[in-house]
């Protein structure tokens, strides 16, 4: 192996994998400081509305709603989640390194500028972009429409051109590591199940970033060259454009055939991360290890075939619109089996009540609350009531934003020790757990509420409409909690940084777990295992076997007789 | 019966199982991103054009014939880039180095009439923003679609310089002249679809 020498070649430029891994997950966790700040001012606004409105205009508002949307969807759960891929992968299938440690450089030194390029389009002529993380046309296609479709919205793009092209190189690493670097005995079957959810979510990236590729390049050149793909002829600004031949339905299409398997690309590694936490704190094997990975595989090509249910009220035909929602009340059904399986992992569980299980426990919560939702948003009818409402922001922000993010926090607690040697402080964690699960989900509970009662997403001043009147009891209290939550977050920084210097040494296999990763040293030394690739004999979660047997057998550990 | 043990233990760990090195793995996997790419654009080409009114009939500004030749040049480099895959696999350096320069030609004459195309195409008027005639978008797609094919030619054509200039030097590899390879084929691949929906209905 080769060892490369010097801070640079060490921390910068690394081609090891656990070092891109945490380079990955700090730019994430910097990133979501500043996407959380931005949830922070938009809910202010939302509670005082008269305060501070010239300084405060409605376009600054709506950037800032589209900018906290992208940077959270794409530059703090993806980045996270390919942190934690990065870092994982080759540890729990038993491997050196990725199939291409270059390219692995490579995709994190891409999505570097492209986190700074999205930064800087707060500071120009126009501010950021204002047409939704979605991108909408012709908000996004016409340069004068709002102030920040001008530069701000050229430079999204481009940021996102960025990303995507960061995350492509990732994800064939991922595939190509995951079928091919398996070592010895690691058969599909005996594989973590994280490993198979990020499997599954990196061929639903593979398949689902193209087409919104070409789309951001068909509206770069509706921007630059005056094509006219996604706009028509409209009245803007109470002018007649005569603007070309377009319609803005075709972005919308190439946008949520992305935007739908992409939700899947974040939530099924977080279920699958949870399903790995579950038993180190159980003692128990998962419940229904197959039939939940067959049911990942049933959602993956579910998702990339039920995009057309966030346009519903698009003007589709309706008859397409019944389809989609068919289909979409069809994914119910595996993803059922999921949050069943999950909470069946807590059947008979002798439990141990350490950070990352609280976590856990939060995320089979979230999965549930935030799945019934879906149903209602999946079926046509009651969709174009909820449609726009805060029904809708309640319902994704429980799915890809607290599944999500509490499942990223308990894997942070669980694998940190492997990432840096050393226990993250228990007590901290406990005071971060219940300050971040119990306002987050009550949080977005309560915008269901809101939906219920008719409230529009995106509404700058909500007190200007009387129908919007008996939703005001809410708007304080939602506020409240979000600066709770906030704030708290401040505990996870400080426990974060505090314990990479200061943390208690930890061993090996703190939490008693059974696969790979934990058979090798904390930290791994570079190519993680030593002299001798480890061999594996049995399945991934063999704990509690049998009386008078060990209380877990790791992966290693060979079958007697 | 011995097939399901194959399957089975090739899938043990330890080995790859489809018998091949990642850097072809992971070229399969690209071409499937980058066909869904050319899927976005040909999808957004059909769903405009199956709702415009006026969508000029392709025959009537293009030259078919002068298409048909610059298809077959294409599809006869990817013959030759089998030979010298084929000739990788015999380490025949010489026809390695004959046969990549042979499919680069191809390419570069691919290219040359593709440039000739568009001049004529630019020459009678068709803009990115607009046509002499009809629906707007019809030279967009036209740009759009065949300049992001010229592009992936051109990067074929940069990597086959690279393969037949290893070649002459003996520092080629069978692995590498056939992930070069596969991407050559699956650039004419496309091609083949972009004749046909674009051209030729």
């Amino acid at each position: 192996m080769e060892h490369r020498q010097g801070f640079l070649g060490k921390y910068v430029f690394s081609f090891d994998h656990k070092v891109i891994g945490i380079q990955y997950i700090v730019t994430a966790i910097l990133m979501a400081v500043i996407a959380g700040a931005l949830a922070v001012i938009i809910r202010t606004r939302l509670a005082w509305p008269g305060v501070g409105a010239k300084a405060f205009p409605p376009e600054a508002y709506i950037s800032f709603v589209t900018m906290h949307g992208t940077l959270m969807v794409f530059f703090v759960v993806s980045l996270a989640l390919s942190g934690l891929a990065n870092f994982l992968i080759p540890l729990q299938i038993g491997a050196r390194d990725m199939a291409y440690p270059f390219l692995n450089m490579l995709s994190f030194w891409t999505v570097v500028p492209a986190c700074l390029i999205m930064l800087a389009s707060f500071f120009v002529t126009g501010g950021a972009a204002a047409s939704g993380w979605t991108a909408y046309p012709p908000l996004s296609a016409v340069k004068e429409a709002v102030p920040g479709s001008g530069l701000g919205q050229t430079l999204w793009l481009l940021g996102m051109a960025l990303f995507i092209f960061s995350f492509t190189m990732g994800g064939l690493n991922f595939l190509t590591t995951t079928l091919n670097l398996r070592t010895r005995g690691m058969t599909m079957r005996r594989m973590p199940i994280t490993v198979w959810g990020f499997l599954v979510a990196t061929v639903l990236a593979i398949l689902a970033f193209p087409p919104l590729t070409a789309a951001a390049l068909m509206l770069l050149a509706d921007r630059h060259l005056d094509t006219s793909f996604f706009v028509t002829d409209m009245l803007m600004g109470g002018k007649y454009r005569a603007l070309g031949d377009g319609t803005p339905l075709l972005f919308q299409h190439l946008f949520w055939f992305l935007g739908h398997p992409e939700v899947y690309v974040l939530v099924l590694p977080c279920i699958c991360m949870t399903f790995d936490i579950l038993p180190a704190f159980t003692r128990r094997p998962i419940f229904g290890y197959r039939p939940s990975v067959y049911a990942m595989l049933v959602i993956g090509v579910l998702s990339m075939i039920v995009w057309g249910h966030h346009m519903f009220v698009t003007g589709m035909n309706p008859y397409v619109g019944k389809y989609f929602s068919i289909a979409t009340v069809i994914i119910t059904a595996p993803f059922s089996i999921l949050g069943v399986n999950l909470l069946a992992s807590l059947w008979r569980a002798r439990m141990r009540f350490a950070t990352p299980m609280l976590f856990a426990l939060a995320v089979i919560s979230a999965v549930g609350l935030g799945g019934f939702g879906g149903l209602f948003l999946g079926t046509m009818t009651s969709d174009i009531y909820f449609h726009d409402t805060y029904f809708v922001v309640g319902h994704f922000h429980l799915m890809i934003g607290t599944v999500t993010l509490l499942s990223i926090f308990g894997a942070t607690y669980f694998w940190f020790p492997k990432m840096f040697g050393r226990m993250m402080d228990e007590r901290l964690g406990r005071w971060h757990f219940w300050l971040t699960a119990g306002p987050m989900i009550t949080i977005f509970v309560l915008m269901h509420m809101q939906g219920l009662g008719g409230m529009l997403r995106r509404t700058y001043d909500p007190s200007l409409y009387p129908y919007n009147e008996h939703n005001s009891t809410l708007r304080l209290p939602i506020t409240l909690l979000a600066f709770l939550l906030f704030l708290a977050q401040s505990i996870f920084v400080w426990n974060f940084t505090k314990s990479i210097f200061k943390g208690e040494k930890a061993p090996a296999n703190p939490w008693e777990a059974t696969t790979l990763e934990w058979q090798a040293p904390s930290p791994p030394p570079h190519g993680n295992f030593g002299e001798q690739l480890p061999v594996v004999h049995r399945f991934a979660y063999e704990y509690s076997p049998g009386e008078g047997q060990a209380d877990f057998v790791p992966q290693t550990v060979e079958k007697t007789a | 019966m011995t097939t399901m043990a194959t399957t089975e233990s090739r899938w043990t760990g330890g080995l790859s199982p489809f018998g091949m090195s990642w850097q072809k793995l992971m070229m399969w996997w690209f071409i499937v991103t980058d066909a869904l790419l050319f899927a976005g654009f040909l999808g957004g080409y059909g769903f405009s054009r199956l709702g415009s009114a006026n969508w000029p009939a392709p025959s009537k500004v293009f030259s078919m014939p002068f298409l048909t030749v610059m298809t077959f040049v294409l599809i006869s480099s990817s013959a030759t880039m089998a030979c010298a895959v084929a000739a990788a696999k015999a380490r025949d350096r010489a026809a390695v180095a004959r046969f990549t320069a042979l499919t680069l030609l191809g390419g570069v004459i691919f290219l040359s009439m593709q440039a000739w195309e568009w001049a004529h195409f630019i020459g009678d008027g068709g803009r990115p923003a607009g046509n002499p005639w009809g629906d707007a978008r019809f030279g967009s797609y036209f740009f759009l679609v065949t300049g992001f094919h010229g592009t992936h030619v051109l990067l074929g054509v940069v990597i086959l310089l690279i393969v037949a200039l290893r070649a002459r030097k003996d520092r080629y590899t069978d692995n590498g002249v056939e992930v070069a390879g596969l991407y050559w084929h699956f650039v004419d691949l496309v091609w083949v679809f972009i004749f046909g929906c674009f051209y030729l209905i």
